[in-house]
């Protein structure tokens, strides 16, 4: 699998199935698509906001149509994908838990990554400094960030439990690497979650 | 299969015109035949003849996609999108661009000879739509020994064309390329063509459309009817950064001036009035009549039983839609219809939306991200 992959995208692609039919919500320039595509043959759609990364993606021969992860998920049929992946968008969204409803109805499980805004870092950073954390994962400053749906690694169990979801599978990174289990929502600043209904 | 030796095939190269015996049966149950097909080739077909792109034109466009237009001498009217190097490409497609049936430019229209009467169609030429347009054109594709298209591509009216091609004859198109298109004519739309109908047919000139005879064209009527539509071709910031207010200079004042009358006093009147007579010079207004006429009856869902989806159930087609941002003739939201209604599908389908600041027009222009979007596609279909 291709090595230039974010972590978390290069986790996602290692844990896909050989010929899946996969639907990549905010894909930015296609970058995983375009991976599991040559390495695993996979049959590779994406929605994307963003018209330059569209046209990227496009250009390098993938399906990408330009729309919104809020709005536009509702035209694509039941179970009509083995995985919906939401990779670092979902706390960008009006509505993660509609959303994440919307990939568990679309594909039959879904992979979310994320952010983990209780990494220590970032705590750190609000009890010392008393200011919202700018960090390596969280770059922007709080006016200009997309991130408007901030979630740490346990609201997000909560919310999956509070729904009746199943977790299939659970990966948590700090830096490049992968990181223990054991207080996760401590010391990952990345997490991945393999979801089904 | 051996290449097709194209240097010794007739029907292969610039400025071909045939003669179909048809009959072509029409969407409004009348029949047309024989249909004559004005057309252009570029490029070869290869062995196993998988190379073959179609290109569709828009509504006062012709077959001179990539070459120089016989009459004004200007470069094709896609020469941006197709040639050498370009990311239709004669040197590795097969490009095929057919006037369409209506229009003037050599193929079958109100101005040819109807050889029942011996005299021109006029408005006894059958009422056309576009999937008319499109059998026509597979009539053409069966005469060139063409069974599959490797795409079919078109903008405006050519992207109407070039969606409607895998509602009729979905195993003979693998993909499809819809730029600044729709799936259907909007009320807005119909109305800014009704406009320019009934300035045609209120020219004294025009006679029932009788005038091929003396030569007494309705140019009057014609050529405001295309003044009104190319407004809807640009923006709104287009021609204000364009012309502004800026008044026409003149030869005793170079820099113009309000003459207090009702002369082209201003810069993007004068533009209008130019736009317009040019126009009358190289279009029949018949055909202008006939062709907008089709687009008005262009709704893909209605033939369908109202569902757009069903309309491309039975196609295994990828998809591509662009559309441009200041658009307002065929908005975004016309194409996001259609991306929805292939989604519902499961078809391989891409779409965005481009910016640009030229309105509608912005599909003809220089635009860098357009053609990479198609380059990519093309290229993605072979992947």
């Amino acid at each position: 699998m291709s090595a230039s992959l974010r972590p978390d995208l290069s986790l996602i692609a290692r844990t896909v199935r050989q010929s899946a039919r996969v639907l990549d919500v905010g894909c930015g320039d296609g970058a995983l698509m375009a991976a599991l595509r040559d390495a695993k043959q996979v049959d590779a759609r994406g929605l994307e906001i963003d018209g330059s990364n569209v046209a990227a993606a496009v250009g390098r021969g993938l399906s990408v149509v330009q729309g919104d992860a809020d709005t536009d998920l509702r035209y694509y049929p039941d179970a009509s994908f083995d995985y919906a992946i939401l990779s670092q968008t979902l706390q960008t969204t009006r509505r993660p838990d509609l959303v994440v409803e919307e990939l568990l109805r679309i594909g039959r499980q879904a992979f979310v990554s994320f952010p983990n805004f209780a990494h220590w870092r970032g705590r750190i950073s609000l009890l010392w400094g008393g200011r919202m954390p700018v960090t390596r994962l969280l770059p922007d400053t709080w006016y200009d960030t997309l991130n408007i749906h901030h979630v740490t690694v346990d609201d997000f169990r909560a919310l999956v439990k509070e729904r009746g979801w199943s977790i299939d599978g659970q990966w948590f990174l700090t830096g490049d690497k992968e990181t223990t289990h054991a207080n996760a929502n401590l010391f990952a600043e990345h997490a991945v979650f393999l979801l089904r209904k | 299969m051996a290449s097709v030796p194209l240097s010794q095939d007739s029907r292969f190269g610039l400025r071909r015109q045939v003669r179909l015996a048809g009959p072509l049966q029409l969407s409004s149950g009348a029949a047309l035949g024989p249909v004559d097909i004005a057309y252009e080739t570029y490029g070869a077909m290869n062995a196993d003849r998988s190379n073959v792109i179609l290109i569709c034109h828009a509504l006062t466009g012709d077959q001179y996609v990539a070459s120089d237009h016989p009459a004004t001498g200007k470069p094709g009217w896609w020469w941006r999108l197709v040639g050498a190097d370009k990311p239709v490409d004669p040197a590795r497609h097969f490009i095929v661009c057919a006037n369409v049936i209506g229009s003037c430019m050599g193929s079958s229209g109100p101005a040819s000879i109807d050889p029942a009467i011996g005299d021109s169609y006029a408005m006894r030429f059958p009422v056309l739509t576009i999937a008319d347009m499109v059998r026509a054109q597979a009539m053409l594709l069966d005469h060139l020994g063409v069974d599959r298209l490797h795409a079919v591509i078109g903008g405006s009216m050519g992207g109407m064309q070039a969606l409607t091609w895998p509602t009729i004859f979905p195993d003979r198109v693998e993909s499809c390329i819809v730029i600044a298109s729709t799936a259907r004519h909007s009320a807005q739309n119909i109305a800014f063509h009704e406009v320019g109908r009934q300035a045609i047919m209120a020219d004294p000139n025009w006679r029932g459309g009788d005038y091929y005879a003396d030569g007494q064209i309705p140019s009057a009527g014609l050529a405001v009817a295309r003044m009104a539509a190319h407004i809807t071709y640009l923006s709104e910031a287009g021609l204000t950064e364009k012309f502004g207010r800026r008044l026409q200079g003149r030869p005793e004042n170079p820099n113009g001036a309000k003459t207090f009358g009702f002369d082209a006093d201003f810069q993007v009147e004068s533009y209008l009035r130019h736009q317009g007579l040019s126009f009358v010079e190289r279009f029949d207004a018949n055909s202008y009549l006939y062709i907008t006429r089709a687009m008005d009856y262009y709704d893909i869902a209605d033939d369908h039983g109202g569902s757009l989806a069903k309309a491309f159930a039975a196609s295994q087609a990828r998809f591509c839609l662009v559309s441009f941002d200041t658009d307002w003739l065929y908005p975004t939201a016309e194409s996001r219809i259609i991306v929805h209604a292939l989604n519902a599908g499961g078809a391989q389908a891409s779409f965005v939306e481009l910016s640009s600041p030229f309105g509608h027009d912005a599909f003809l222009l220089e635009c860098p991200e357009l053609n990479r979007v198609v380059d990519g596609f093309l290229k993605g279909g072979r992947a």
